[in-house]
């Protein structure tokens, strides 16, 4: 099925609706401060947009692509590990699942305290949110391939790399996209939480001291670029599978 | 005597925590020999195959291949699967490509080699199309190539056409035996419709009791190359009357 414009109709109508709706709200409640209206926020935006798109976008943007680099090459990294070995397996996986009971949010001030208000500190909290669904998804992948493919593969001769290279990572691909994608919008988040909680830049961190100068169409226009950047790494992995799986759109 | 293709000498074996499915069971077939086996479902038809590519090993006895008893049998036998099991993420010539290259012939020697048999085997057209856009027939086709690609003297094929509707079905088979009339390869092929396994094969093997001590055996009274009409001379219709027999017997 081919996308057009028209798929796009309904989301489209339902967010032209809801700013609608709120800017009806903010003019009707009229305290800026506290809720400002969507017109406010892109005046916010134009206004100060030099120091935004100059010296917070980067940054921000910086530790969501460190971040991400490092999350892509330790979870697929554990991944293939615990897949070819089931010792790696049974001591790694159970620790994954658990970990993901701990609240990240609240170990992220010990971050602070290793790495002071460096890059890394951030960089730790996006890995930290972003390396579970990439090493999960991606582990996945690697076990998804059936019974029957492997033992088709082993009557040709398959060694257990080439079961590897020809049948687990073909298969796991699609799997680690799904986690990917996950990751990027998390990303975002991640980067965010470890800018509000000790920065000298960032969108998290000026959005945060806007709200202590109670400038609320100044918390707000950070967040909207943030926003932005998640939604365009979504679409940019999206693009990137599209590419790299042709045979998906025959199915 | 040249030596048997493929040879069961006494072969026992049994799941593991299961009851024996095969006990000191002899079978010989020979060099370019076209045999079928017929059972009911879960009677070890698929179990046998297993056996003989070396998925399975035997727990007593021993399985030879052209008289030589391997230690490791896998990659030595062609086999192809019930479905066809063709990697999706592959095309279609890098699917046929994929016993060459696990061989260690180069991708591009392996191409050169499989473009000239695409024509064929009546996939022109599909070399750089993606499984799912093949229709059963079709898919049954590379899968077959494929197998015949693995360069095995002996090939097994385990109800290969028994998701294909009727007239596909009957195509299949009439290009199959043309195929191995042209190839001189052994084939064993695995089926549970009684005419599918007289119009293709020179022997026809009934499994009947469990555990398995022998294989019924019918040989074939028809001459090659077969007619569809030859299903229903009086010879042929006597021999299945009585394969009819043996099988419904097995069904208590
Ligand atoms: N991997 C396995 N482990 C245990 N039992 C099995 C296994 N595979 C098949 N069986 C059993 O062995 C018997 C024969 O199976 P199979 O050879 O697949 O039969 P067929 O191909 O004739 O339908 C069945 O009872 C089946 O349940
Ligand atoms: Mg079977």
């Amino acid at each position: 099925m081919k996308t057009t414009w028209k798929d796009f109709l309904a989301p489209l109508s339902l967010v032209i609706l809801l700013f609608v709706l709120w800017e009806w709200i903010a003019r009707l409640i009229g305290m800026t401060f506290i809720l400002p209206s969507p017109i406010q926020v892109l005046g916010k935006l134009w206004e100060i947009k030099g120091i935004l798109f100059l010296v917070h976008f980067p940054a921000t943007l910086l530790v969501i692509v460190t971040g991400l680099f490092i999350s892509v090459v330790l979870g697929v990294g554990l991944a293939v590990w615990m897949r070819a070995s089931r010792i790696a397996e049974k001591t790694f996986y159970p620790l994954m699942i658990s970990s993901q009971t701990i609240p990240i949010i609240a170990l992220a001030p010990i971050f602070v305290l290793w790495f002071g208000y460096s890059l890394w500190s951030k960089v730790a909290v996006t890995i930290l949110i972003t390396f579970f669904p990439i090493a999960v998804n991606t582990f996945d992948g690697l076990r998804s391939s059936s019974r029957e493919f492997k033992d088709l593969l082993l009557t040709m001769g398959a060694t257990k790399k080439d079961l590897f290279l020809k049948l687990y990572v073909p298969s796991a691909i699609p799997h680690f996209y799904s986690g990917l994608k996950v990751a990027v919008t998390l990303s975002v988040i991640g980067a965010a939480i470890g800018e509000w909680l000790g920065a000298q830049a960032g969108l998290g961190y000026f959005s945060r001291r806007m709200m202590t100068q109670f400038d609320g169409a100044g918390v707000f226009a950070p967040i909207v670029i943030l926003s932005f950047i998640g939604i365009s790494l979504f679409l940019g992995v999206t693009l990137l599978e599209k590419i790299t799986l042709k045979w998906r759109e025959t199915e | 005597m040249s030596n048997s293709a493929l040879e069961f000498k006494d072969m026992s074996f049994g799941y593991p925590y299961e009851n024996d499915l095969f006990m000191e069971l002899n079978v010989a077939v020979q060099p370019g020999e076209f045999v079928s086996i017929i059972g009911a479902s879960g009677s070890g038809k698929s179990t046998l195959f297993k056996l003989t590519v070396g998925l399975e090993e035997p727990t007593r006895g021993s399985i030879r291949l052209d008289g030589e008893k391997k230690a490791n049998r896998l990659g030595h036998v062609g086999y192809m699967p019930q479905q066809d099991l063709l990697l999706p993420w592959r095309s279609i010539l890098d699917n046929a490509a994929l016993p060459l290259e696990i061989k260690g012939v180069s991708k591009k020697e392996a191409h050169k080699r499989i473009i000239p048999l695409l024509d064929e085997f009546g996939l022109n057209g599909t070399r750089d199309k993606f499984p799912s856009e093949l229709s059963g027939g079709m898919r049954q086709r590379v899968s077959f190539l494929r197998t015949v690609l693995s360069g095995s003297p002996i090939l097994l094929l385990d109800e290969p056409f028994s998701a294909l509707d009727a007239i596909t079905k009957v195509s299949m088979q009439e290009w199959l035996l043309q195929q191995w009339e042209k190839q001189g390869s052994t084939i064993i092929f695995i089926t549970h419709d009684v005419d599918e396994a007289l119009f293709l094969a020179d022997r026809v093997f009934v499994l009947t009791e469990t555990p398995i001590k022998e294989l019924k055996e019918v040989t074939v009274p028809l001459n090659r190359p077969r007619r569809l009409e030859d299903l229903y001379s009086a010879d042929l219709l006597e021999v299945k009357k009585d394969l009819m027999f043996e099988l419904r017997s097995t069904i208590t």
